[in-house]
């Protein structure tokens, strides 16, 4: 391919043209009956009216944080996949040492969880 | 297994499992006292496990990290992202030793405080681990790595206190700011990336001479950049607005070693960012040379209208972070060793000085005047003459290792020319007599207010040892200065950048960009 964004533009153009055949078949297709409660904008179950100033527990906090961070693991695992069944053991270190490595890592984070577990950050009550 | 210590094969994964023996020993101690204080963290008996542990796995760190330096252990080539050389091995030492010496004064602390906290100590492992990676970064994502490491755990650490709303305050203040700075060295390090093509410390500074980078303004903006990010982690001023606050609301061993540890750890850094990259470029002489002034002259002059001993302190460590800018200002060997050396001097008598605070006060400390010390020398004449040794430490007087330190830094700069410098220095010690000398005075020639004055104070065996400890090494390296002398000169040698022509030294091409 000549261009290298083409793919990429051809991408966005279909982003771009399912979502408005998606909205668009809904409108079209789906049965209107509107009442009070379907109106009201979806605040996840939430009154949809109140104080912004709120006060949260700070328990949603916690499991944001935790969330973020098991999250990340995830992320990192992606680029070594990426790494070891593209062009491991071609130069550079050995397969085993690239799994040896990942494994090292997951059983740092697992360490955390064990600690976040039985610190009892996971429990809601 | 054939190990050549004095050429360390980084790219094999034997030489570099020894090459980074201090670092792994010191993971897997935090990894154990993590999962440990999982299952036992309630009781007093529990901190005390925790704390142990944490000892053993700085005692197994320090003697991996003795063991490298015994055998001049040295990486072959340029090494990619971790230096293995004196320099970064004696600043683990360096950190290990404090975090020990926090850990032992913390015993008592947390026992009289009720703080049944053993992630404390976990963290202080982590925050070691960061410190030792920032020392040894050869490469700036390393160093980045380390101070997040080590930064992340201080900002819990300065909260640990739960209960204390000032160190609710401290820890929230340490955090904003300190995330504020990290992402200015974040920046800087893209930029200088985006100027050099590299972030490994010695390509850094051969690119910067064969491409005669020296006035590149990417390149300078990048170098402003770090400076300001190492300026907010030694606490330089016009950067230092947060260090009074968090110094005053952490629990105060934290406090010490915050002062010490976590400033001998970023100046580390910045040593050898300095050093290695940017040794051709001249703009950051100028740089350091206000930032020293500056915090030389703000700090001694904020701290003589404190009242209370703690935040005395803590403008004084400010103070100190200047004296240590005048060593690293100098950019030269003798620059180097001086700047080793009052690092040792200065970690010892500041964090004395802590653990005396620490057992002289309730609720933080915070409350302590300079006043309530009055007629401490007829009722507990050691802790008296300890906290004066300390102050005349701080304060430079011959025959204290703080005087040697000083003495070199002064040699150092006007051997470089640095003469103007050198004065302010001296100047500014001066000036902080008014506000060392007031805390022996009433020790020793005021009277007992009340003879409950000092009823409440009490320092445990660990914490009297640790004082002990750091008091006779205060006066030991006061007269015999010259093994440690030795072990710094060298240490600091071995920063250096690599020579401009060398045929080892491929510097990675310039990359165009991409686009078309």
């Amino acid at each position: 391919m000549t261009q290298p964004y083409l793919a990429f533009l051809l991408l966005l153009a279909f982003v771009a043209f399912n979502a408005a055949l998606l909205i668009g078949l809904s409108h079209l297709v789906a049965p209107r009956k509107p009442t009070v409660v379907k109106d009201a904008p979806y605040e996840s179950g939430m009154p949809p009216l109140g104080n912004a100033h709120d006060r949260f527990s700070v328990k949603f906090y916690l499991v944001a944080m935790l969330f973020i961070v098991f999250d990340l693991e995830t992320v990192f695992l992606i680029p070594w996949g990426a790494i070891y069944f593209g062009r491991g053991g071609q130069g550079g270190p050995g397969m085993g040492f690239l799994l040896v490595e990942m494994l090292v890592f997951m059983l740092i984070l697992a360490v955390g969880y064990v600690y976040v577990w039985k610190r009892g950050a996971l429990q809601w009550d | 297994m054939n190990l050549d210590f004095q050429a360390l094969d980084l790219s094999r994964t034997c030489d570099l499992l020894v090459a980074l023996a201090p670092e792994l020993a010191l993971t897997l101690a935090a990894l154990v006292v993590l999962l440990v204080v999982a299952w036992r963290h309630r009781t007093l008996e529990d901190v005390r496990l925790a704390g142990w542990l944490t000892l053993a796995g700085l005692g197994a760190a320090g003697f991996a990290a003795w063991f490298l330096w015994w055998n001049g252990a040295r990486a072959a080539g340029i090494p990619a992202m971790i230096a293995v050389d004196d320099f970064r091995l004696v600043a683990d030492w360096l950190f290990l030793g404090t975090a020990a010496l926090t850990v032992l004064v913390s015993f008592d602390y947390l026992a009289r405080e009720e703080l049944w906290v053993p992630e404390y100590f976990a963290l202080l492992l982590f925050a070691t681990l960061g410190m030792m990676l920032m020392a040894g970064a050869e490469d700036l994502m390393v160093l980045f790595l380390g101070l997040e490491l080590m930064s992340i755990a201080l900002y819990v650490l300065a909260g640990s206190s739960r209960r204390s709303a000032s160190g609710a305050e401290a820890a929230l203040k340490y955090f904003l700011l300190g995330a504020f700075a990290s992402g200015f060295l974040l920046y800087g390090i893209a930029l200088v990336y985006g100027a050099t093509a590299t972030t490994n410390l010695t390509l850094i500074g051969v690119q910067v001479v064969t491409l005669g980078l020296q006035h590149s303004t990417m390149l300078l903006i990048g170098l402003g950049l770090l400076l300001v990010g190492f300026g907010f982690k030694v606490a330089a001023v016009p950067f230092h607005m947060w260090a009074p606050d968090v110094y005053d609301g952490s629990p105060t061993p934290i406090t010490g070693y915050m002062a010490t540890a976590v400033k001998a750890a970023a100046f580390a850094a910045l040593f050898r960012v300095l050093g290695e990259s940017f040794a051709a470029v001249p703009a950051w002489h100028a740089i350091v040379w206000w930032l020293a002034v500056a915090t030389m002259v703000v700090g001694n002059l904020v701290a003589l209208a404190q009242r209370t001993l703690k935040r005395m302190l803590a403008y004084s460590s400010i103070a100190h972070a200047g004296y240590l800018l005048v060593a690293v200002a100098t950019g030269t060997g003798a620059g180097a060793a001086a700047f080793l050396f009052y690092l040792v001097a200065y970690t010892l008598m500041t964090l004395a000085a802590f653990a005396l605070l620490a057992a002289k006060g309730t609720n933080g400390e915070r409350d302590v005047r300079i006043d309530d010390l009055a007629g401490l020398a007829q009722r507990r004449p050691w802790l008296a003459l300890a906290l004066a040794v300390c102050m005349l430490s701080l304060l430079g007087i011959p025959g204290t290792a703080g005087f040697i330190g000083k003495w070199y830094i002064l040699v150092a700069a006007t051997a470089s020319g640095q003469g103007l410098l050198a004065a302010i220095l001296v100047l500014a010690s001066v000036i902080s007599a008014g506000y060392y000398l007031p805390v022996i005075m009433a020790m020793y020639m005021q009277p007992e207010p009340s003879a409950e004055a000092h009823a409440g104070m009490r320092l445990g065996r660990l914490g009297s040892a640790v004082v002990a400890a750091a008091v006779a090494g205060l006066l030991f390296f006061g007269v015999r200065p010259n093994r440690l002398l030795d072990i710094a000169r060298v240490s600091g040698a071995s920063v250096r950048a690599a020579p401009a022509v060398s045929s080892d030294v491929t510097p990675a091409p310039l990359r165009e960009p991409t686009g078309r």
